[in-house]
C-alpha cells in the first residue's frame, strides 16, 4: 500500500500538469472558431448530460490539422525551429564543456565560488536579462561602441535583431543547464584513468578524447537535451532579440492565438509542436535511465 | 517609464491584496497617461487603482475571449471594440454614472458610432493618427534638403529606402495599419475587405522590406528618441512623444511627425467595461474621472493624444491644441479615413500576407 503510494505522487503530478493541460489543448484543437467567450465551440456542457456529451464528442473533427498541411509556412516554421535549437544546443555545448571542464579541475576550495557564479544569473529574471542584451548588441550598444571604441571596426555591426542576437540569447540563457550536467559528470571521474593513460605513453590531448570525454558522455547527452527541448518552442529570446526574418513555431503559435485569434488552430500547433518534442523526451529519458543503471 | 509603471503596480498589488471590492483595475496602453492622474484618482475617490499595460489590441482582446480578465476598465481601439462588441465582452454604460458625459465632442462620437452604435458600450479615451516620424536632420542629410517626409513615398519608394536603411527604419508591426496604409500608396481604398485588393500590398512592401530593421509597436518611440531610428512609421502621439523625450534629453535629435499628404489612417481608442468586470461601479467612476475637463486636457498634455472631450480644450495647453500633428485642421481631417473590422477568413489572409511579408514565408 505504501509503495503504491508512493508511485501514485508522481504520477498524479504528471495527470494533473501534463496530461490534463494536454488533453484541452487537443480538445481545443478539434474545435471551431466563433466570436464569444470563449473564441471556439463546441464546450462541454455536462448539464445537457448524456446528449451534451455526444454532442460535443460528434462536433469534433481534424479540420484544423489538415488546415495545417496545406501552408507551407508551418512546417517551414517547425523545421527552422529545430535548426536553430540544433545549432544553438551544439554552440551551447562548445562554450560551455571547456567551463564544466574548468570548473571540475580547478582546486577543491574554488569550486563552490565557481558553482555559485553559474547559478548567479538565475536571481535576475530572465526577462531583464534578455533585455540586457538588447543593450548590448544594439547599433549604438556597448558591444558596437567598444569594438568602435578600439578601432577593430569601422561601422557598427548590426547583430541585433538577427540570427545572431537569438544565438547568443539562447547560449546565455541556456548555458547554466549544460555546465551544470557535464560538472557532475566530470567530477566524478576518476582522475587515477588519466594518470594511468600518461604512463601508458598516452598524450594530454589524446588522452581527453579517449578518456575524459566519452566518460563525460552522459553529461553532454544530458546538457544537450536540456537546451535542445525548451528551444525549439522559445518565444521570448526570439521575439526580444530576433527580426522579422526569425522564423521559429513559437511565434507562429502567437500569431495563430493573438493576431488571427483563432484558438484551435494554434492548438492544432501546439499539439504537433508536442509530437515533435516527444522524440528527444523520450531518447532524454532512455539516458538517464541508462545511467541510472550503471550507477547501481 | 514602463518599468516605473510596473512596480507602481506591484507596489499597489501589495498594498492593496486585502482591499477586495474596493479596487478599480484599468488596462491600457503603455506609454498612455500622466501617472500624477492616477494618484489624483486614488485620492479623490479613495478607491484603490491597479493599473496594467499591454502594447498591442491583440493582447487585450485574447484576455477578453478568455474570459475572467479580472479588468474593470480597458482601452481597445474602435475595430477591435466592434468586434468584442459583438462577441459580448462589454456592459452597456450607466450614463447615469457618468455626468461628465456631456463633455464629450460630437466631432468624435459621431465618428466612433460607426464602431459602436449610440456610443452604448464606450467613451472615447484619445485618438489620433497613423503617420510616419522622422529625424530631421538624418534624413535630410541621407535624402537632400527636399526630402517627402510627409509623403507615403518616403517609405514606399525603394530608392528612399535603400539609402535610408543605413540610419534605421522600423515599421509597425499592426496589419490593421500596415496594410491600409500600402493601400492608401496604391491609391485602392485602404479599407478594402477584397483579398485580391489586399494582396497587392505584397509588391509593396516586398520592395523595401530589405530595408527594414524592424516591425515593432512601441520600441521606435525610444529608438527615435536616442537617435537609433531615423524614420518611423507609427502612432502620432508615440512620435511626438519621442519628440519630447529627445528634447528632454538635450541629445539635439529633431523629431517631426506628419500624417502622410496621401492620407491618413484615423483611429480611436475607446474605454470600455468588460461584461464581467469585478467592480462595474468603479469602472464608472474612472470614466467619469476621466471625462473631467481638466483630467482629460492633463492626460492629453502628457501624451501628446487629441482626446474626445470637447471641454477639456480649454485646459491644453498652446503647444498641444494648436499643433495641427495633434489636433488636424479642417483640411487633413477631410483627408483621414477610418477602417472597418475584418471577417475571420480576410483576416487569416491578412494575417498570412503580413506573415509572408515580414518574414519571407
Amino acid at each position: 500500500m505504501r509503495r503504491f503510494i508512493l508511485i501514485a505522487v508522481p504520477y498524479l503530478w504528471l495527470l494533473a500538469l501534463f496530461l490534463v493541460p494536454f488533453a484541452i489543448v487537443l480538445k481545443i484543437s478539434l474545435s471551431d472558431i466563433i466570436l464569444a467567450i470563449p473564441p471556439y465551440t463546441p464546450t462541454l456542457d455536462f448539464s445537457a448530460g448524456w446528449e451534451g456529451i455526444k454532442a460535443f464528442f460528434g462536433a469534433l473533427d481534424l479540420e484544423n490539422f489538415r488546415f495545417l498541411a496545406t501552408d507551407d509556412l508551418y512546417w517551414k516554421a517547425y523545421l527552422s525551429s529545430v535548426q536553430i535549437a540544433f545549432i544553438a544546443t551544439l554552440a551551447t555545448l562548445i562554450v560551455g564543456y571547456p567551463i564544466a571542464y574548468g570548473m571540475a579541475n580547478a582546486p577543491d576550495h574554488w569550486r563552490p565560488t565557481l558553482m555559485m557564479l553559474v547559478i548567479l544569473p538565475f536571481w535576475t529574471s530572465f526577462l531583464i536579462r534578455v533585455y540586457a542584451w538588447v543593450g548590448i548588441l544594439s547599433n549604438e550598444g556597448y558591444l558596437n561602441q567598444f569594438l568602435l571604441g578600439i578601432g577593430i571596426i569601422s561601422e557598427p555591426l548590426t547583430i541585433l535583431n538577427t540570427n545572431t542576437a537569438v544565438y547568443i540569447g539562447i547560449v546565455y540563457t541556456y548555458l547554466p543547464f549544460m555546465i551544470l550536467p557535464i560538472y557532475s559528470t566530470l567530477e566524478r571521474m576518476d582522475a587515477s584513468l588519466l594518470e594511468a593513460a600518461e604512463d601508458l605513453g598516452c598524450s594530454r590531448i589524446k588522452a581527453f578524447w579517449l578518456i575524459t570525454i566519452p566518460l563525460s558522455k552522459n553529461g553532454i547527452i544530458a546538457g544537450c537535451f536540456l537546451v535542445f527541448i525548451p528551444t525549439i518552442g522559445e518565444f521570448v529570446i526570439p521575439s526580444l532579440l530576433g527580426g522579422s526574418r526569425t522564423l521559429m513555431i513559437g511565434k507562429v503559435l502567437w500569431e495563430e492565438f493573438f493576431n488571427n485569434r483563432d484558438w484551435p488552430v494554434a492548438s492544432a500547433v501546439a499539439v504537433i509542436l508536442l509530437l515533435i518534442l516527444i522524440i528527444p523526451i523520450i531518447l532524454f529519458q532512455r539516458n538517464e535511465q541508462k545511467q541510472r543503471e550503471a550507477d547501481k | 517609464m514602463r518599468i516605473t509603471i510596473l512596480t507602481t503596480t506591484i507596489a499597489l498589488a501589495l498594498t492593496t491584496a486585502a482591499a477586495g471590492a474596493q479596487e478599480v483595475r484599468v488596462y491600457n496602453w503603455s506609454d498612455y497617461i500622466d501617472e500624477a492622474l492616477l494618484e489624483k484618482f486614488e485620492a479623490e475617490t479613495g478607491l484603490k487603482l491597479i493599473y496594467d499595460v499591454y502594447d498591442s489590441n491583440e493582447v487585450l482582446e485574447t484576455k477578453l475571449l478568455a474570459g475572467g480578465s479580472g479588468y474593470d476598465v480597458v482601452v481597445p481601439s474602435g475595430t477591435y471594440l466592434q468586434r468584442q462588441i459583438t462577441a459580448g465582452a462589454y456592459q452597456k454604460l450607466d450614463v447615469s454614472l457618468l455626468p461628465n458625459h456631456d463633455n464629450m465632442w460630437s466631432l468624435i462620437t459621431d465618428r466612433t458610432q460607426k464602431y459602436d452604435p449610440d456610443n452604448a458600450y464606450s467613451v472615447n479615451y484619445m485618438w489620433g493618427t497613423t503617420g510616419i516620424g522622422v529625424n530631421v536632420s538624418k534624413v535630410r542629410e541621407t535624402l537632400g534638403e527636399d526630402a517627402p517626409i510627409d509623403s507615403l513615398d518616403l517609405i514606399f519608394k525603394p530608392e528612399n529606402m535603400e539609402k535610408l536603411a543605413k540610419c534605421g527604419v522600423h515599421f509597425l508591426d499592426a496589419p490593421a495599419e500596415t496594410i491600409p496604409f500600402a493601400l492608401q500608396f496604391l491609391g485602392e481604398d485602404p479599407d478594402s475587405h477584397d483579398t485580391d485588393v489586399v494582396a497587392k500590398v505584397e509588391d509593396v512592401y516586398a520592395a523595401v522590406r530589405p530595408y527594414v530593421q524592424k516591425f515593432h509597436n512601441s520600441e521606435y518611440i525610444n529608438g527615435l528618441a536616442n537617435g537609433d531610428v531615423c524614420v518611423a512609421m507609427g502612432w502620432s502621439g508615440d512620435i511626438l512623444q519621442a519628440r519630447d523625450r529627445a528634447d528632454e534629453a538635450g541629445n539635439g535629435v529633431e523629431i517631426a511627425y506628419h500624417a502622410p499628404k496621401e492620407g491618413a489612417q484615423m483611429w480611436f481608442d475607446q474605454m470600455a467595461i468588460p461584461v464581467d468586470a469585478p467592480n462595474p461601479e468603479g469602472a464608472h467612476k474612472f470614466l467619469n474621472f476621466i471625462m473631467d475637463p481638466e483630467n482629460a486636457a492633463a492626460a492629453s498634455n502628457y501624451v501628446y493624444y487629441a482626446n474626445g472631450n470637447k471641454a477639456s480644450q480649454e485646459y491644453l495647453l498652446d503647444d498641444v491644441i494648436n499643433d495641427p500633428a495633434i489636433y488636424p485642421d479642417e483640411e487633413t481631417l477631410n483627408n483621414l479615413y477610418t477602417t472597418t473590422p475584418l471577417d475571420p477568413k480576410v483576416q487569416r489572409f491578412v494575417t498570412r500576407l503580413w506573415t509572408k511579408i515580414k518574414s519571407g514565408t
